[in-house]
């Protein structure tokens, strides 16, 4: 399997704070590859190193085997791009600004564009001036997905778009991924992640902190436990892998990794379980975690003794 | 709830705002003002040197147009031939920048509707962009007073002369609180303005050139025309002759017809839309659209049409004088001699060819400022974000830079050879030599193209080194160039200081011989200032 995009050690300084602070991101040539974490994570900027508009301060990037920065006018021929914040000139139709990307990125399927302008409900004689968020959104993926190039650059492209719009978004990035395209996928919205993505990136703070298929992050999920015994509890604090603990002499609440589940449920035992509650592990805890500052924090295990 | 309420929190936010802006633009202002009653004192210290002067002053309409008609010999009435217009234009760019910031410009970033949905009324948004303006005006209007009563002056025709300029920006804050009402966009709304503020000035110019010389020779009542202008009415005042108060009532009376109609028409319209709804478009993109150069073209060419039109309007009325001043004057040595070195024209050619040299001169200047203001849209387009849409495509910076630099360039060339044509034919047709003139005053048009450029390249530059300042020292670098170069002698520097400025250098035909020298090294560094732009901006980060 080929690689399409392929980021080590980036750093991206703005003046004295580092934007990017040794970001890793690979992405196989024909998967869709989501690309999540919290606003100010350093998503946007690395996705602007990726297409040479910013200027990486170190570190390897490798777009489609060109360098983004050197290669980027032929780079640019074979990739799409949609913004996160689309701004159009007001002047101009949505129709004249599709056509005008389309022409810019190197020509357009005319039947394709018709057939998305159809699909997407985009009136294309309105001026941009008129179009709503969501209008304005839905004019740059349009342009996106009518130009057959290799890969799909996506900054949170469905803000602003309704649920309606968001499901004929889905079926495109399919009908790409179907054709052995590469999509990378900024998002926030978690069941576009877990529909679309084969694998994910997650980062913070300009590093990343996971990749993995969606079924290897499941298993760095926590499970929740509730338990009461019949002796009083002792040394759940120091157990490797337990979180979020709040307990009483007989009664325990408490978050698990759930590598440790077996060897936290042994030490439960010596103490007589009377009742036991678990909720599954869930993907969208781990992300709202990795969300949260917890992870500035790596020292957790005292923070849930409190 | 009224429609006024939250004007009072509006206020405070937009002085926050301003607080470096406007002192900036206030004590420049004022900073003038003293500078040229100082230079009008060293450069004409008895009263007989400034009546030689004005004597032959009320000669020449191209000096009554650019700067007054003289009311007096005292070195007030001076000073206020020498300055006032200049400053009334100041204080009308100062307030109509200011009132488009506060209203049409909140409202294009989105400012307003976070706003409007808090606890403020209709008019609070226009309301308190109209008192910071009249107080900035006030502020002025205070300075200039001061600077010229501690100069010496008499204390009311400095009031007088303070009140003028403050009022002059009032009038014109009002004039673009209807712009912004009707225009689609704050760049509307400012260009609006600024035609307003230019027309104002030629028609003020009109009306002094053609005013009636008063028996004792040097001084003028100016003509009707000059009534219809605000900066006129700051002439008609007469500071440090016989101060005439109730001129006031005019820009006052405009000021609350504007107003009034302003806050009539915010009722009538969107929040975001223009008075004149947009209508639907064309659903495809016309081949002619597809590409760097299209694009720029679309963009640039509404600006382009408007500078058109003003200057084959003024080009036209230009010419047109010429005649005036040739069956007026004909050949007096001596008068020449003296237009000749006021007008800054080099040569010791007839008197006619140092008038049209002068007003080339004009022209060279508004064509350089058409070109930063072209070029700067390069920064608007990369602040907005559409840079980066446009360059995450297969079009390099190069080619995305270089289609606004051609459309820029091919306009400052149309809009020289429109000068020059419609002053050939006006001028060429009232004196019988259509064909002569043709040529002559075209060929002066083109003299001026190298010394904007260099105004482009430094536009250009700054946008390649430093893009969230490019805007402001691109304009920096216009204004500079534009005092040093037109008003360097009449502020009294020394040449040293004058010859930083492009304008200095251009031989001023047609009444000199043309050299290529100057040309030749004006183009090589508008080139160089160009060229250095364009790789910084290869090698730099996109800044939104």
């Amino acid at each position: 399997m080929t690689t399409a995009i392929s980021v080590s050690g980036l750093v991206k300084l703005f003046g004295r704070s580092r934007a990017l602070d040794g970001l890793d991101l690979s992405v196989d040539t024909g998967e869709v590859h989501g690309f999540l974490g919290p606003n100010g994570a350093g998503k946007s900027t690395t996705i602007r190193v990726l297409l040479g508009l910013l200027r990486a301060d170190a570190g390897q990037v490798d777009l489609l085997g060109g360098h983004p920065w050197r290669d980027a006018v032929a780079l640019h021929r074979r990739l799409a791009y949609v913004p996160g914040d689309v701004n159009l000139w007001p002047n101009l139709t949505g129709g004249e600004a599709i056509d005008l990307f389309g022409a810019l990125r190197g020509g357009l399927d005319k039947r394709r564009r018709d057939e998305l302008v159809e699909r997407f409900q985009l009136d294309p004689s309105k001026r941009a001036r008129t179009y709503s968020k969501g209008n304005r959104q839905k004019v740059a993926v349009i342009a996106a997905f009518a130009s057959d190039v290799e890969l799909y650059i996506l900054d949170e492209p469905t803000s602003g778009l309704d649920p309606l719009m968001e499901a004929v978004f889905q079926e495109c990035v399919r009908e790409v991924k179907a054709r052995g395209r590469t999509v990378l996928l900024s998002s926030h919205i978690f069941s576009e992640v877990e529909a679309l993505c084969d694998r994910v990136s997650i980062i913070r703070n300009g590093q990343t902190v996971e990749s993995g298929t969606l079924a290897q992050l499941r298993h760095l999920t926590r499970t929740s436990i509730s338990v009461e015994t019949a002796h009083p509890i002792a040394g759940l604090v120091d157990l490797p892998g337990v979180h979020d603990l709040h307990a009483d002499t007989t009664h325990a609440r408490f978050d698990v990794d759930t590598a440790q589940l077996d060897h936290v449920l042994r030490h439960l035992t010596q103490f007589e379980v009377r009742s036991l509650a678990s909720a599954p592990p869930s993907l969208e805890e781990l992300f709202l975690r990795h969300y949260s500052n917890e992870l500035a924090a790596p020292d957790n295990h005292l923070a849930g003794t409190r | 709830m009224s429609a006024f309420t939250g004007t009072a929190r509006l206020t405070r936010l937009a002085l926050r705002r301003d607080r470096v802006q406007l002192p900036i633009w206030i004590l420049s202002t004022t900073v003038l003002a003293a500078v040229s009653v100082a230079a009008t004192r060293s450069q004409y210290p008895t009263e007989a040197d400034r009546i030689t002067v004005l004597h032959t002053a009320v000669q020449t309409p191209a000096l009554l147009m650019l700067r007054a008609a003289p009311t007096g010999a005292s070195t007030g009435e001076m000073a206020m031939f020498q300055i006032l217009a200049f400053l009334a234009v100041l204080a009308g760019f100062m307030s109509t920048l200011a009132v488009v910031r506060h209203t049409r410009q909140n409202e294009e970033t989105g400012r307003t509707e976070m706003i409007g949905a808090t606890v403020v009324g209709r008019h609070a948004s226009l309301t308190a962009a109209l008192i910071v303006t009249v107080v900035a005006n006030a502020v002025l209007a205070a300075l200039v007073t001061l600077v010229l009563a501690g100069g010496g002056e008499p204390v009311p025709g400095s009031v007088a002369a303070g009140l003028a300029v403050g009022a002059a920006g009032i009038a014109f804050a009002a004039v673009a609180a209807v712009a912004a009402q009707v225009a689609g966009s704050s760049r509307g709304a400012n260009g609006i303005s600024a035609a307003v503020i230019g027309a104002a000035y030629l028609v003020r110019g009109l009306g002094d050139a053609f005013g009636e010389i008063l028996p004792n020779g040097y001084t003028m009542t100016s003509g009707w025309a000059s009534w219809l202008s605000p900066i006129g009415w700051a002439m008609r005042v007469r500071p440090f002759a016989d101060e005439r108060w109730w001129v006031f009532g005019l820009p006052v009376a405009l000021f609350v017809g504007a107003v009034g109609l302003a806050f009539a028409l915010t009722v009538r319209r969107d929040v975001g839309m223009g008075l004149l709804a947009a209508r639907p478009g064309p659903a495809r993109g016309a081949p002619g659209l597809l590409g760097p150069l299209g694009l720029a073209w679309r963009l640039q060419r509404g600006t382009l049409i408007g500078w058109a039109v003003a200057v084959a309007v003024t080009g036209v009325g230009i010419g047109s004088i010429g005649g005036a001043v040739e069956e007026g004057l004909g050949e007096n040595e001596g008068v020449t001699r003296t237009i000749n070195n006021l007008a800054g024209g080099g040569g010791g050619g007839a008197l006619v060819d140092a008038f049209f040299a002068a007003m080339m001169a004009l022209f060279g200047a508004l064509v350089a400022g058409y070109l930063v203001q072209a070029l700067l849209r390069l920064r608007a387009e990369e602040s907005a974000g559409r840079a980066e849409a446009v360059l995450a495509t297969a079009t390099g910076r190069l080619r995305w830079l270089g289609g606004h630099l051609v459309v820029a360039m091919v306009g400052a060339v149309v809009l020289l050879g429109l000068a020059g044509v419609t002053m050939g034919l006006t001028y060429g047709l009232s004196v019988g030599d259509v064909g002569g003139e043709l040529a002559e005053l075209t060929a002066a048009a083109y003299v001026q193209l190298p010394s904007a450029l260099i105004l482009a390249g430094f536009a250009v530059a700054v946008f390649g080194l430093v893009p969230r300042m490019a805007v402001g020292l691109a304009w920096l670098g216009f204004i500079l160039c534009l005092v040093l170069g037109q008003f360097g002698g009449l502020l009294n520097l020394p040449a040293s200081v004058r010859d930083v400025s492009p304008f200095s250098h251009v031989p001023a035909l047609p009444s000199a011989e043309i050299t290529a020298t100057p040309l030749v090294v004006l183009s090589a560094v508008a080139l160089a200032f160009g060229a250095a732009g364009l790789v910084l901006f290869r090698r730099r980060n996109l800044t939104p």
